[in-house]
């Protein structure tokens, strides 16, 4: 594709973020993407995968540290004149009525009052708003406040539309309704906008929506792979080919990063020295392995998220933390249990302590280190902000945060230490057993 | 951008027109009599106003007193908006801005008295307005920091969507400040306004009558009113005085604050549908079809001068960015940092060349004996007030009549009651050592309780029942209980408070009743001193101790307790 028929082009585009810590962060590995006219692109990846960052700088709102970005072959500069975008808390300004609010991108541009007017209120019309125009959004549900954003999307006519994951704070009855609804209308051919840009983690969504789903990777955020959906439309999400797909990407989504993290701390590059934790409370872990060993120890990964009626999102750091800790593999888009993980999820309490506490210190290097240190610290404890200068390192200030938060569980867990949140300080915990073997350093 | 009006009535002129159109007329009679009053009567610099103590003259005083008031409080507002917004904006004027106000809010506004006044009558040289501008003055620097600072802070926590938002979809910059950056603030600049202005006042009656210079400067005012008084032992007129305070702070809630509150409680940035706040003035307003005429009439005007401004504010899309460089930020750095370190030399040498190191460890010891003081004032008030606060609190109906009552109490100008202090001080022969930590704890101790009063509602019912259903009682209750779940609200409190005392301090240590004159060994006092017979230097130092005190404190006690009760024992 020339760049002169791409609405939007980026090409090796990187984003960088500087670390409190010292050093900095890459949100976005050299990524290139085009948008063409007449096409609906979904971003699909995790937390962390850079997505919104990237569409944000395709929206001109982020200028990329490196690469360009270019709209109809021209060099973006500030905030893209082409897009308009639905948010995903959808950003309406509650003392305006949903009139107001719609006309809001109109009337900066300077048209006159009465077109302006007439636009909102063709565009509400088409998101079924009609006899609310003189309503504050705080008046409104959840999913009509969406609706608003999304008419004063189109009243400004964009190239691309930009969603940003707009249905995912909406509960999912009325995701479903809406999402319906959008996809409706595009299929009816009288969408206000040429193209689509849409970010989600929702993979039913994006194969429900897109042309062509760009898969990204995380830490750093780079694009692994594009998936290209060609069942006709309207589709139907019960379809043989619409659950072929639906495997295939949970399967694509799942799998490399299961695989990077059971690398053995010895063989791996040395910034993967500690691999990221996914943030599974240890609960959670046994929740889903006890779950998933109900259902015969083999489940269909999509199945089993929405008989539970949680996002992929919200799953997924359990089977993470599961495949990491050797309790479950991922393959083909189910998750299987494995035979330790079948001990840990039906065993009493004390020994699925103990099995926790095995698995976690042979395939989290992290906590094998946490436990030296202790053992070798004179009084036996390290305080947290030695651990997150550590971590620091590797990760921004958050996520470091959040790895500490997950560590503490999962130790906790497995006995292997205590922590005292009033202190900020881990100490030894170990069961009276072995203390005599492990612990030489006298307790405090 | 006006009030968003309810569906227009029909109906023809009403009883709530008739109150309205009154209740307007009649403001703009007294604030048009009274402002002439005040700017037109030009009095030689040696001619200097007298005050009658006949009570019938105290609405003029009154209305004279407020219009200042109003007018510190517009022009805090203005200042409000140009610094906050250059501080949020800019990321090189936030370097200086934000610290400034910092330091600017720890500054014992009283002790600015005597450079303001001098300032001024030079300034406006054969008329009273240089002491009305000096005045006005006084006020401002008591409301203007808080002000600035909510309305910086709100700009900074706009939703970052909601900034997207306006980015995205190309709003000019009249546009965002009316409909996303104003309309964000304006609870917070509303409470805040209101607090500041209750504050206010007690900067209006200690600016209205001041010796400075050796000179004994009067202004008509309520004031100047209740300093007469003093000075010729009247204590009825003492009481007309305050009675009149009362009457005016009622008057002013109910007429502008409460109304004000009202209107901004619409502009609350979650999207909950909780129940609108009412209240009676605001009702009458809605009910009258007057107002809705005149918005009908101007309507099309405004709207054609929100358009302009926002043509006129643009941003032009594409257009060429200038590019931040970093070695101009790292100059501009350097640049401040030198202008700072020079400044803070020539104050230094100023004062240490004109009275010496040895007075200046006499004003740090005079600094910590005020500082005890403050200490004192706040473990009593805190064990005082607490119980009481904590008692309120836990019973609705009590919290919802007396909350107002207590935030009139926080407004009344504590020095108004000071003669009635001095007089019992006088009477039992007790010293203003010790007595003038009543007198700052006078105006200072509310602000703790108010506080309190607000931390004790905000305990969850659930919270309580279980305390009872598992018997935790007495010592225990507070300690695991009632202390850490309003440990927060406390620490906001004890900030103003001690703030307030601080303040407070440059007039409750020196105090008199007719040609009795009571002082305390104190900060404050030496100020006040220095102020009365102009000793540069000695204002100086007096008033670069007491802010590095209070700026001292602020960083090592009261910023880290703040931060310990956000993190440790937030309720949420």
């Amino acid at each position: 594709m020339t760049p002169a028929t791409s609405l939007i082009t980026a090409e090796q585009v990187s984003k960088t973020f500087p670390l409190s810590a010292g050093g900095e962060q890459t949100v976005l590995e050299t990524v290139s993407l085009t948008v063409a006219p007449g096409e609906v692109v979904a971003l699909l990846g995790r937390s962390g995968s850079g997505k919104s960052t990237l569409l944000r700088i395709l929206a001109g709102l982020i200028t990329p540290s490196t690469g360009s970005v270019t709209r109809h072959g021209v060099a973006l500069r500030g905030p893209n004149p082409d897009v308009a975008m639905v948010f995903q808390s959808f950003a309406l300004l509650p003392w305006l009525t949903v009139q107001e609010n719609a006309e809001l991108g109109l009337t900066a541009r300077g048209v006159p009052k009465e077109f302006a007017e007439k636009e909102a209120m063709h565009a509400l019309q088409m998101v079924g708003l009609e006899g609310f125009e003189g309503a504050y959004p705080k008046e409104l549900s959840g999913g009509m406040r969406q609706r608003v954003g999304f008419a004063r999307a189109f009243v400004m006519k964009p190239d691309v539309l930009m969603m940003d994951e707009p249905f995912s704070a909406l509960d999912v009855l009325t995701a479903e309704n809406l999402r319906g609804e959008i996809s409706d209308l595009w299929e009816k051919g009288s969408f206000p906008s040429r193209s689509i840009l849409l970010v989600t983690h929702n993979i039913e969504e994006a194969i429900l929506l897109a042309d062509r789903i760009v898969i990204l990777g995380t830490n750093p955020g780079r694009i692994r792979g594009e998936v290209r959906v060609d069942i006709a439309r309207p589709r139907d999400k019960n379809g043989v080919r619409f659950r072929a797909l639906v495997d295939h990407v949970y399967t694509v989504m799942t799998n490399p990063e299961a695989v990077v993290e059971e690398v053995p701390a010895a063989t791996a590059k040395p910034r993967k020295r500690f691999p990221m934790l996914p943030h599974a409370r240890s609960g959670g872990i046994s929740g889903l392995l006890e779950i998933i060993h109900d259902r015969g120890g083999r489940e269909d990964l999509p199945r089993l998220a929405n008989d539970l009626q949680l996002e992929i999102d919200d799953l997924l750091p359990a089977i993470d933390a599961s495949a990491l800790l050797g309790f479950a593999s991922v393959a083909e888009g189910d998750v299987i249990i494995t035979d330790i993980g079948k001990e840990f999820a039906t065993t009493g309490v004390h020994r699925s302590h103990e099995i926790f506490k095995e698995q976690v210190l042979s395939r989290v290097p992290l906590t094998a280190i946490v436990v030296r240190m202790i053992e070798q610290k004179r009084d036996g404890r390290i305080g947290k902000e030695f651990l997150l200068d550590i971590l620091d390192e590797h990760f921004s200030n958050e996520e470091a945060e959040k790895q500490f938060q997950t560590l503490i569980d999962w130790g906790r867990y497995a006995q292997l230490f205590e922590y005292d949140a009033d202190e900020e300080r881990l100490y030894s915990a170990e069961p009276e057993e072995d203390a005599s073997e492990r612990d030489p350093a006298p307790k405090a | 951008m006006g009030l968003r009006g309810e569906p227009e009535s029909r109906r023809a002129f009403s009883a709530a027109d008739l109150a309205v159109g009154l209740g307007t007329l009649l403001l703009l009679y007294v604030a048009a009599r009274v402002g002439s009053e005040s700017f037109v009567r030009f009095s030689p610099p040696d001619v200097i106003p007298t005050i009658s103590l006949d009570p019938r003259n105290l609405p003029n005083y009154a209305a004279r007193s407020t219009l200042r008031m109003f007018i510190a409080l517009a022009l805090s507002t203005i200042f409000t908006f140009v610094y906050g917004y250059a501080a949020a904006r800019s990321r090189r004027a936030e370097k200086v801005l934000v610290p400034l106000l910092d330091i600017l809010q720890s500054v014992p506004v009283l002790g600015f008295l005597s450079v303001t006044v001098t300032l001024f009558i030079a300034m406006f040289r054969g008329s009273l307005l240089g002491l009305e501008a000096a005045s006005i003055f006084a006020i401002f620097t008591g409301q203007a920091w808080n002000m600035t600072f909510s309305f910086y802070q709100s700009l900074r926590t706009v939703p970052h969507e909601l900034n997207e938002m306006a980015t995205l979809y190309g709003l000019s910059k009249w546009e965002r400040f009316t409909r996303l950056e104003l309309p964000s603030s304006l609870i917070g600049l509303v409470w805040n306004g209101m607090m500041s202005f209750g504050g206010g006042w007690f900067f209006l009656a200690a600016s209205e009558s001041i010796s400075v210079l050796n000179r004994q400067y009067t202004l008509p005012g309520l004031g100047s009113y209740v300093a007469s008084a003093i000075a010729a032992r009247d204590l009825h007129a003492v009481g007309w005085a305050i009675v009149t305070m009362v009457v005016l702070v009622l008057l002013i809630d109910q007429l502008f604050w409460k109304p004000l509150v009202t209107i901004a409680d619409r502009y609350k940035l979650e999207l909950s549908a909780g129940e609108e706040r009412r209240f009676w003035v605001v009702d009458l307003w809605r009910a009258a079809s007057l107002p809705a005429l005149f918005e009908r009439m101007l309507g099309p005007s405004l709207h054609a001068v929100d358009r302009l401004l926002s043509h006129a504010t643009r941003i032009e899309p594409q257009a060429e960015r200038r590019v931040r460089s970093k070695a101009a930020d790292r100059a501009f750095d350097v640049v401040v940092a030198i202008s700072v370190l020079m400044m803070l030399a020539a104050a230094v040498r100023f004062v240490l060349a004109s009275v010496g190191l040895a007075e200046v460890g006499h004003a740090a010891l005079l600094g910590l004996a005020t500082g005890a003081r403050v200490v004192a004032l706040l473990v009593f008030s805190t064990i005082v007030w607490t119980p009481i606060g904590v008692a309120i609190g836990f019973h609705p109906k009590l919290a919802r009549l007396s909350q107002p009552l207590v935030q009139i109490f926080a407004s009344f100008p504590a020095n108004f009651l000071f003669p009635f202090a001095t007089l019992v001080f006088i009477r039992f022969g007790i010293h203003l050592n010790w007595g003038s930590i009543l007198l700052m704890a006078l105006g200072a101790q509310w602000y703790l309780l108010f506080n309190v009063i607000g931390g004790a509602q905000a305990v969850p019912n659930e919270l309580r029942e279980m305390a009872t259903s598992i018997g935790l009682r007495g010592v225990r209750k507070w300690k695991f209980l009632i202390g850490p779940s309003i440990f927060g609200s406390w620490v906001t409190g004890a900030i103003t408070a001690s703030g307030g005392a601080w303040n407070a301090s440059i007039v409750a240590e020196i105090v008199s009743w007719g040609n009795t004159t009571l002082k305390a060994a104190g900060l404050g006092a030496y100020i006040a001193d220095a102020t009365a017979i102009g000793d540069w230097p000695r204002i100086v130092l007096g008033v670069g101790i007491m802010s590095i005190f209070v700026v001292t404190l602020n960083h090592i006690v009261w910023k880290p307790l703040y931060r310990l009760a956000q993190t440790r024992f937030q309720l949420s």
